[in-house]
């Protein structure tokens, strides 16, 4: 019996593939969101729109995604991962060219009915190719020079792009991801470690470089390293997002102030409060309580997410479920360090709560992709 | 592509560890994000509810209101009057320039603050609400309050300002408020933080100046919520403030306003006072000033035009002004000479016009002198020669002594701006502070009120009011302060019967008796018939040159060497109730400037109102009718019937 025959004969089919879904993964996923559309509410000042409205909506198309992407199997995306992931650089060079600009960065293209941000699709390709190509190599050769070179490649490519829009914190995701990735596969732990001596010179280089004509950030990129390492010495300027964001949190005490009672939110105090801050509100209004119930719902997710993924014993399956668990990890781990001061302060949404369309389908997305792994794994 | 299962096992086994690894790096990472979020939640929850709390409440002061003044009869001198603004919000008004084009049909705006409303419009964030006018009428501001729709953004508002309603006439007693400057703010020791509110006013000058933390009250607080470019969200809660103290004076608007008109454009003082209590019923300075201007911040030519007028209408007279009192201190050197038993009324000194002593010659007002004069007759008719003689005898001592037992030299203190302390010298004095040796004729210039010694109008009441009474009066401008009445302090003196009444009865002499100084300005009615003394007090030197030519009269001088006109009396004089002391600056002899105006003051007093002409004396009838009807007297106001805080 071939391999693709033992697979296509242990399979599920059909509808049947829909009682073989991850539905514990569905409705922690489900509550996630509930706890964004509750927060988007909120920080209207008790109104649908303009926020919590349009969030449901693409909620409810991204499940849809979800769906269909779950029930298509996974050898199909392992085949389109190459495809995926030369579409998504495409799409990121003609952000290059053709991006409008926000936030003082190009970040996305307008299709009309959403605006795409091809960096946030580039986090899920990334992860796909790689795991097709650690998929694909033999295991002898993965600690082999020639062989980390090309994974190394792959992830420097999307890197480039993203810092040129500039989008520091999208890049050291990538790279975060990609390393992930390697790490899994069993590159050697020398190279983690040439890679982290190297990440420490080049983040000296980078602070070394401040002021000089070869200066490799931009300003505000340099003020928010400084304002992160010291918040008080600027509380009405760069140090406001973090200062606030800490007083919106602390407030909160135990069990919060009450929904829709944060008067940090409600004030105005918090900036971005329906996007990369909107944590704070929600801590805000209810408390330390809102806060841990919120990321124990994330540990769940993860945890549900490596189960699948080292119980399936298909290589690519596997690799995609763990680096995809990852990537969801690394969204809400960089944004709640950030808004409880842990981490300088980078653009990174809060995984399906924050409001943007981008984020949400391209998440429901890569959560189709795991659900496929789960559904079409050897059993 | 085919693959040996040594392989996938191989492969899996390896995920599997490293999975775990990882997973277990994420599982602590989730824990220190855990351990983080304890820490700000709930170890420092405390410090961040207080500054979340700080972020988000502003405290507001709420200026109180402050205390009225009235006279002793309840009338209002200072209240608190509705002040109409309207303002602008530029967020709500929309088209500003056309919202303002239709504000200036309704309301004449001057092009200078429409520009300043629209700098500062421009400047603030657009919900700050924008003075546009301020003081307006009532019908401006019903015809914006009318308009109102078609005047979006503009609203009318409501403030206290300071008014006085008798204008003039209490100028230099009530003073008037302004808002803090600079220097107040220095000079204070801890400072109200009332005094940083914008456009807040405290008292500058007066009575308003002097009780200032008396009428102006407490502050009360109103907490805010504000978001975070400011705007106010709501109100949380407020506290009223406690307002100022009402002050009740011992002063009559009727008699002050007769006063002042009775004054006219003269450069004087008046002073009335109970001689039983030391009320002071009046106390008018002439030329005097609206205190309203002030309040509203003067401009420019209103003020120089005050500060350049000779007549000094910003100076208040009866307590800054000080003066040589001239023949009206003479009673305190014939008391000091009667109660030192140095002289004998019935003893005569002859008097030729003039006195030689240490080698100068002293002269008597009357250039052909008096004759022989007995203590009547030197006070009746005013001889200087007679106190050059006797104020010798006594020696500056022992006058000094007894004028300040009689109050002068003394200060007195009432609650006004800038109160004169006079001088009453001594040898000591003068050693001291011209560095030379007292001579005999500076105490034969005493004698006659002149030389060093200095007194103001409220002085020379106070003596008068003693003379009158035999008690040590004090003066008493206050008479309550949120309704508890200020101590009356009048002890006895103790002053020689025989000796007070026969100056007494001199000052009776001197404006009821023929060749009496006063005597063109005596009362006809029996039981209001006042006892007083003219002074004349000289400016400036006459030289033997003058005296050989003769002497100027008054009237060929000019206005500010002519001489201080005085007189000071009280009525009735064998019954004192009242003191007057009026004081014509350059008004030429105390006889004919000031003994009239006393004298129909006195008669107000004693009548409550303006005298009937029976009191007069049947010749003068006519010619003070005509005098009194020319007077623009304002209407008797009525008490205010509730102490309106408004």
């Amino acid at each position: 019996m071939s391999y693709l025959e033992y697979k296509v004969k242990t399979v599920p089919s059909g509808l049947r593939k829909v009682l073989y879904l991850n539905w514990a993964l569905i409705l922690l996923i489900a509550a996630a969101a509930g706890f964004g559309f509750l927060m988007l509410y909120s920080v209207a000042g008790g109104t649908m729109d303009p926020w919590a409205d349009p969030q449901m909506k693409r909620f409810a198309l991204g499940l849809v995604l979800m769906l269909i992407v779950a029930f298509v199997p996974i050898w199909f995306w392992r085949n389109m991962a190459a495809l995926a992931y030369g579409v998504s650089m495409l799409l990121l060079l003609a952000v290059e060219f053709m991006g409008s600009v926000g936030m003082g960065a190009q970040r996305w293209i307008d299709l009309g009915f959403m605006r795409l941000q091809p960096s946030e699709l580039t986090k899920i390709t990334l992860v796909m190719i790689l795991a097709a190509y650690y998929d694909w190599l033999d295991i002898k050769k993965v600690s082999r020079p020639l062989f980390v070179m090309l994974p190394l490649l792959l992830i420097a490519l999307p890197m480039a792009l993203v810092l040129r829009q500039p989008d520091l914190g999208t890049a050291l995701l990538l790279a975060a991801g990609g390393g992930t990735m390697m790490f899994l596969a069993g590159v050697s732990w020398i190279y983690f470690a040439a890679v982290i001596a190297l990440g420490g010179g080049a983040v000296a280089a980078v602070l070394m470089s401040r002021g000089t004509p070869w200066q490799l950030l931009k300003d505000y990129q340099f003020r928010r390293i400084d304002t992160f390492l010291d918040p008080a010495s600027d509380p009405l300027g760069a140090g406001y997002h973090i200062t606030q964001s800490k007083i919106a949190l602390g407030s909160g005490g135990w069990t919060g102030r009450g929904f829709m009672q944060g008067t940090q939110s409600r004030l105005n105090f918090l900036p971005e409060k329906h996007t990369d801050f909107i944590f704070t509100t929600l801590a805000e209004e209810f408390g330390f309580l809102g806060g841990i119930s919120l990321l124990s719902l994330y540990a769940l997710i993860v945890v549900l997410c490596f189960v699948s993924g080292l119980r399936n014993r298909d290589r690519f399956a596997s690799l995609l479920t763990l680096g995809l668990g990852t990537t969801f990890f690394l969204f809400f781990a960089v944004n709640m360090s950030m808004v409880m001061g842990l981490a300088p302060v980078v653009g990174v949404p809060l995984p399906l709560i924050s409001y943007g369309g981008s984020a949400m389908l391209v998440l429901l997305v890569a959560f189709g992709l795991v659900q496929s792994a789960h559904i079409h794994r050897p059993r | 592509m085919k693959r040996p299962g040594r392989d996938t096992e191989e492969s899996t086994r390896r995920i599997s560890r490293r999975g775990l690894i990882l997973g277990a790096a994420q599982v602590g990472f989730v824990g220190l994000l855990a351990a983080r979020m304890r820490h700000l939640q709930v170890n420092q929850a405390d410090q961040f509810r207080l500054l979340a709390e700080e972020n988000r409440i502003n405290i507001r002061l709420i200026p109180p209101a402050r205390g009225l003044i009235f006279d002793r009869n309840g009338v209002a001198l200072a209240e608190n009057r509705q002040n109409y603004r309207i303002v602008m919000v530029r967020e709500e008004a929309g088209d500003v320039d056309e919202v303002l084009a239709r504000v200036q049909k309704l309301v004449a705006l001057p092009p200078a603050d429409i520009e300043r409303a629209r700098r500062e419009m421009a400047r603030r964030s657009p919900f700050v609400p924008v003075t546009l006018a301020d003081r307006l009428e009532w019908e401006e501001v019903a015809a914006v309050a009318v308009n109102a729709p078609a005047l979006p953004g503009v609203t009318a508002e409501v403030g206290l300002s300071r008014h006085y309603p008798l204008q003039s006439d209490f100028a230099h007693v009530v003073g008037y408020v302004g808002p803090v400057s600079d220097y107040d703010l220095e000079r204070l020791e801890d400072p109200d933080p009332l005094l940083q509110i914008p456009n807040f006013q405290i008292g500058k000058y007066g009575v308003e100046a002097k009780l200032e933390t008396r009428l102006r009250g407490q502050a009360g607080t109103k907490r805010i919520e504000v978001n975070a470019v400011g705007r106010v969200m709501r109100e949380l809660d407020r506290k009223d403030g406690i307002p100022g103290d009402d002050v009740q004076l011992t002063v009559d608007h009727g008699l002050q306003n007769f006063t002042q008109a009775r004054m006219g454009a003269e450069s004087a003082a008046t002073i009335v006072m109970d001689v039983n209590n030391g009320d002071i019923l009046a106390m008018g300075s002439s030329p005097s000033f609206d205190p309203n201007k002030f309040v509203r911040g003067i401009s420019v030519p209103d003020y120089r035009a005050l500060t350049e007028n000779e007549r000094r209408p910003l100076a208040g007279k009866p307590v800054q002004g000080l003066y040589p009192p001239g023949s009206t201190f003479k009673m305190v050197v014939a008391l000091a000479a009667l109660e030192e038993g140095l002289v004998d009324p019935e003893e005569t000194v002859w008097c030729p016009g003039h006195l030689d002593r240490a080698g100068r010659r002293f002269h008597c007002w009357r250039r052909g002198g008096h004759g022989h004069v007995s203590l009547i007759d030197s006070i009746k008719q005013s001889c200087d020669v007679y106190y050059y003689d006797i104020a010798e005898r006594v020696g500056i001592d022992k006058i000094t002594a007894m004028a300040q037992r009689l109050g002068l030299g003394l200060r007195h203190d009432l609650p006004l701006s800038g109160i004169a302390e006079g001088l009453t010298p001594t040898k000591s004095w003068k050693e001291r502070r011209r560095g030379a040796a007292w001579v005999v004729g500076d105490t034969l210039n005493a004698g006659i009120g002149q030389g060093f010694v200095l007194a103001s109008p409220l002085q020379l009441a106070v003596m008068t009011a003693r003379l009158a009474s035999d008690r040590a009066v004090v003066p008493r401008l206050v008479k309550s302060v949120d309704g508890v009445e200020t101590p009356v302090s009048a002890p006895p003196l103790g002053l020689q019967p025989e000796a007070l009444a026969l100056v007494r009865q001199a000052m009776f002499a001197v404006s009821n008796e023929r060749r009496g100084t006063a005597y063109g300005s005596r009362i006809d009615a029996e039981a209001l018939r006042m006892a007083g003394k003219t002074g004349t007090s000289q400016v400036r030197n006459i030289t033997t040159e003058e005296r050989r030519q003769g002497v100027f009269r008054n009237e060929d001088l000019p206005w500010n060497r002519r001489d201080h006109a005085l007189f000071v009396a009280f009525a009735p004089h064998d019954a004192p109730r009242y003191a007057v002391t009026v004081v014509v600056e350059h008004g030429g002899g105390g006889s004919t400037a000031a003994a009239p105006i006393a004298r129909d003051v006195l008669l107000y007093a004693l009548h409550g109102g303006v005298p009937p002409l029976e009191s007069y004396p049947s010749g003068q009838r006519r010619e003070i009718g005509d005098m009194l009807d020319s007077l623009e007297l304002r209407a008797p106001q009525r008490p205010s019937p509730v102490r309106s805080r408004a």
